[in-house]
């Protein structure tokens, strides 16, 4: 089977600071995979690079989705060819509803496929049942997107605009961070019914306990800006049990 | 001849053509010579200190248009709030244009100035409301002194005027630079209620001036509400003074919509001579290229218990400049005033500029007034998540900006009027998503 995503000796840097130092990754259809590590050693800047975040920039390497490079692809493209990232801290904008923000972002994606936009009832049908997936409230869905959302809400948020969008590719940043169990539950949940053959989905955690939920296929350690350790998903065990200083230790060795 | 020398020696011809025996006549010659004292206002003036009027003078105005009513309704339809039934006012070239226009007296005056200036029946209204809150300042003087024509709206005590207003000036290109100075007068007595829309729009690329005076008076717990959409081609420009006399228990709202036009400037002030009196003064600002929009507000607490909301919004590109300068004074009398006034804008380049100036003169001591005002740019973090769920650059920009000025347009009371801003924000942002908020 061919790779969904091919990373190969990426570098990236912000404002001259060098964060990824040569990232090798391949992720294929309906795999899983789990990227942990401690903090400061560039997980959420591998997320903001695949999707697209300007601020980076890619001094080395190459980030290939379905054999295509996307480097020189806007973060609008890249979503359109089905990559999404959840974010760690979900952005609040006053005054544009979950359900237009949706909508547009919806039809935005129709239309850079050159189709025309999608029927309202058709919209409404998708919108509730995939807010009955994530047990959303209804009079959520009005308010302005994660305007005053508690830390649980915005996770769900973003896992139900993930419903919604349906990608070929999913990164969840620390979808776990501020959750509480039931509210994990109900994420991973989601996760798990949206995950099939054709698409795949990459964990980024410090902890292990999501990956209780939403069990990897691989997992990989990231420290200093590269890979160095993989495994499959008793690795995420072991760091849960022994944390993350005989990593340290084996990699400065 | 410069325009100043132009209007003064042209002031004699438009007595002599107007009717000397007019009972403003008085009131005219005293404005003319208001005018010829103090000329144009510079920038040596502190309410005009970051506005030049230099750029927008220099054209040889024609100051007494030729009657050409060519304009069919079809050409201009897109200029009408269309798809509700309105009474209209519309003038072409200062002119009343009666084919395009539906006037009534049917329980209410909704007519023409020129007609409440020379009829007998109206002459108790003119006497009592003429030019009596139209401040002497230069720019209202000089209109004042060439007032003829513009909208008369008389809406009798316990009257609802059952649909909207439209006041609508058109310029045509029959004249190369043509000056305008409508005129209008609203009175609206006790418990009566009026949506008011006005427009100027020129209808070529030949250079307009616009030097509008409204006066308003909302007695008696009058509800008025009054929509300006500013949306002219870019070499017209619009000077507008606006002042709005309120009386016990009245609430009046204005809403400028500013996005056209070469040069704007709202002169807008409230007079609050009553007790629990409602002001609101709501403002979107969206330009680009060279364009100038100046908001110039007063409102003016003298009586106790009332409130006034003031919110201003502007999104200001390329090189484009604003200025907002809001005065709230507080009279000593005016205890338990409640004040609020809010100017927020958005800089998308880094050649625009606003000059944001709130004023607070308070001499009551148990009021409630706050003021702020804000200037910043698009979230570059909020244009990340936007687009990292698949809406481009643009849209995503557009989609903000729409939110950002959403405070205002929510308390827009008629959904046509919204839906028009909308489109005009879309079109002048270039996108075409429908902002469904």
């Amino acid at each position: 089977m061919s790779s969904m995503l091919k990373i190969n000796n990426l570098h990236a840097s912000v404002e001259d600071k060098a964060i990824l130092r040569g990232i090798n990754l391949e992720v294929k259809a309906g795999e899983v995979h789990a990227i942990m590590g401690p903090n400061g050693s560039g997980k959420s800047t591998l997320a903001s690079v695949i999707a697209g975040k300007e601020e980076y920039e890619v001094s080395e390497g190459e980030i290939l989705l379905n054999d295509e490079n996307i480097d020189e692809l806007a973060a609008e493209e890249r979503a359109h060819k089905g990559i999404f990232l959840s974010f760690q801290y979900p952005v609040e904008i006053p005054g544009v509803s979950v359900t237009n923000f949706m909508k547009t972002a919806i039809n935005e994606t129709r239309k850079a496929k050159g189709l025309e936009d999608m029927p309202a009832n058709e919209m409404l049908k998708l919108i509730r049942e995939k807010s009955e997936l994530l047990e959303i409230d209804r009079k959520f869905l009005s308010r302005s997107l994660n305007e005053g959302f508690s830390g649980g809400e915005k996770k769900r948020n973003e896992i139900f605009q993930m419903a919604m969008l349906e990608p070929k590719l999913a990164i969840l940043d620390e979808t776990d961070s501020g959750l509480d169990i039931d509210a994990l539950r109900i994420v991973a949940n989601g996760v798990n019914k949206l995950k099939s053959k054709d698409n795949a989905v990459i964990v980024i955690t410090h902890y292990q306990r999501l990956l209780d939920y939403i069990v990897p296929d691989f997992v990989h350690v990231l420290y200093n800006g590269r890979i160095v350790k993989s495994g499959g998903k008793e690795l995420a065990h072991e760091l849960e049990e022994k944390g993350y200083d005989w990593i340290k230790e084996e990699v400065n060795a | 001849m410069d325009l100043k020398e132009k209007l003064i020696s042209s002031f004699m011809a438009f007595e002599n053509l107007v009717d000397v025996d007019s009972p403003v006549h008085d009131v005219r010659s005293e404005a003319i010579k208001v005018f010829e004292t103090q000329g144009f206002p510079s920038k040596k003036e502190e309410a005009w200190k970051y506005t030049s009027l230099n750029s927008i003078l220099k054209h040889d105005y024609s100051v007494f248009p030729k009657h050409e009513n060519t304009v069919e309704y079809n050409d201009v339809k897109k200029y009408f709030i269309h798809d509700i039934d309105t009474y209209k006012i519309v003038f072409i070239d200062g002119k009343y244009a009666s084919h395009l226009s539906q006037t009534t007296h049917d329980g209410i005056d909704v007519c023409l100035m020129s007609s409440a200036l020379a009829k007998p029946k109206y002459q108790l209204i003119i006497e009592n409301y003429f030019n009596k809150i139209a401040t002497k300042d230069s720019l209202t003087s000089l209109n004042t002194a060439f007032s003829s024509e513009g909208a008369y709206i008389h809406i009798p005590k316990n009257k609802l005027a059952a649909k909207p207003i439209q006041i609508i000036h058109f310029s045509t290109g029959s004249e190369s630079a043509l000056m305008n100075q409508p005129r209008n007068l609203i009175v609206v007595d006790e418990n009566s209620h009026v949506q008011i829309i006005e427009r100027h729009q020129s209808l070529t690329d030949n250079p307009v001036l616009t030097n509008s005076v409204t006066e308003i008076y909302a007695n008696k717990r009058a509800i008025v509400d009054y929509y300006k959409i500013q949306n002219d081609n870019e070499n017209a420009s619009l000077i507008d003074n606006t002042f709005i006399n309120q009386k016990q228990e009245s609430v009046a709202s204005t809403h400028t919509f500013s996005f056209g036009g070469k040069l704007t400037r709202n002169n807008l002030n409230f007079y609050q001579n009553g007790e629990r009196i409602d002001s609101t003064l709501k403002g979107v600002t969206i330009i680009g290229s060279k364009q100038h929009v100046d908001h110039n507000t007063l409102v003016h607490h003298i009586q106790p218990n009332c409130e006034s909301h003031q919110d201003y919004k502007g999104i200001f590109g390329d090189s484009a400049t604003g200025v907002f300068n809001g005065k709230v004074l507080v009279e000593k009398e005016a205890q338990k005033t409640n004040a609020f006034q809010a100017n927020n804008n958005i800089l998308v380049s880094d050649k625009a500029s606003i000059n944001t100036k709130p004023q607070l003169e308070i001499f009551a001591d148990d009021v409630k007034c706050s003021h702020g005002c804000t200037i910043g740019q698009l979230d570059e973090s909020a244009m990340f998540y936007m687009r990292s769920r698949g809406i481009p650059e643009k849209e995503a920009k557009a989609l903000l900006m729409y939110a950002f000025s959403n405070n205002v347009l929510s308390s827009v009371k008629i959904p046509e009027i919204k839906q028009r801003i909308t489109k005009i924000i879309a079109t002048k942002l270039g996108v075409d998503i429908g902002f469904d908020l």
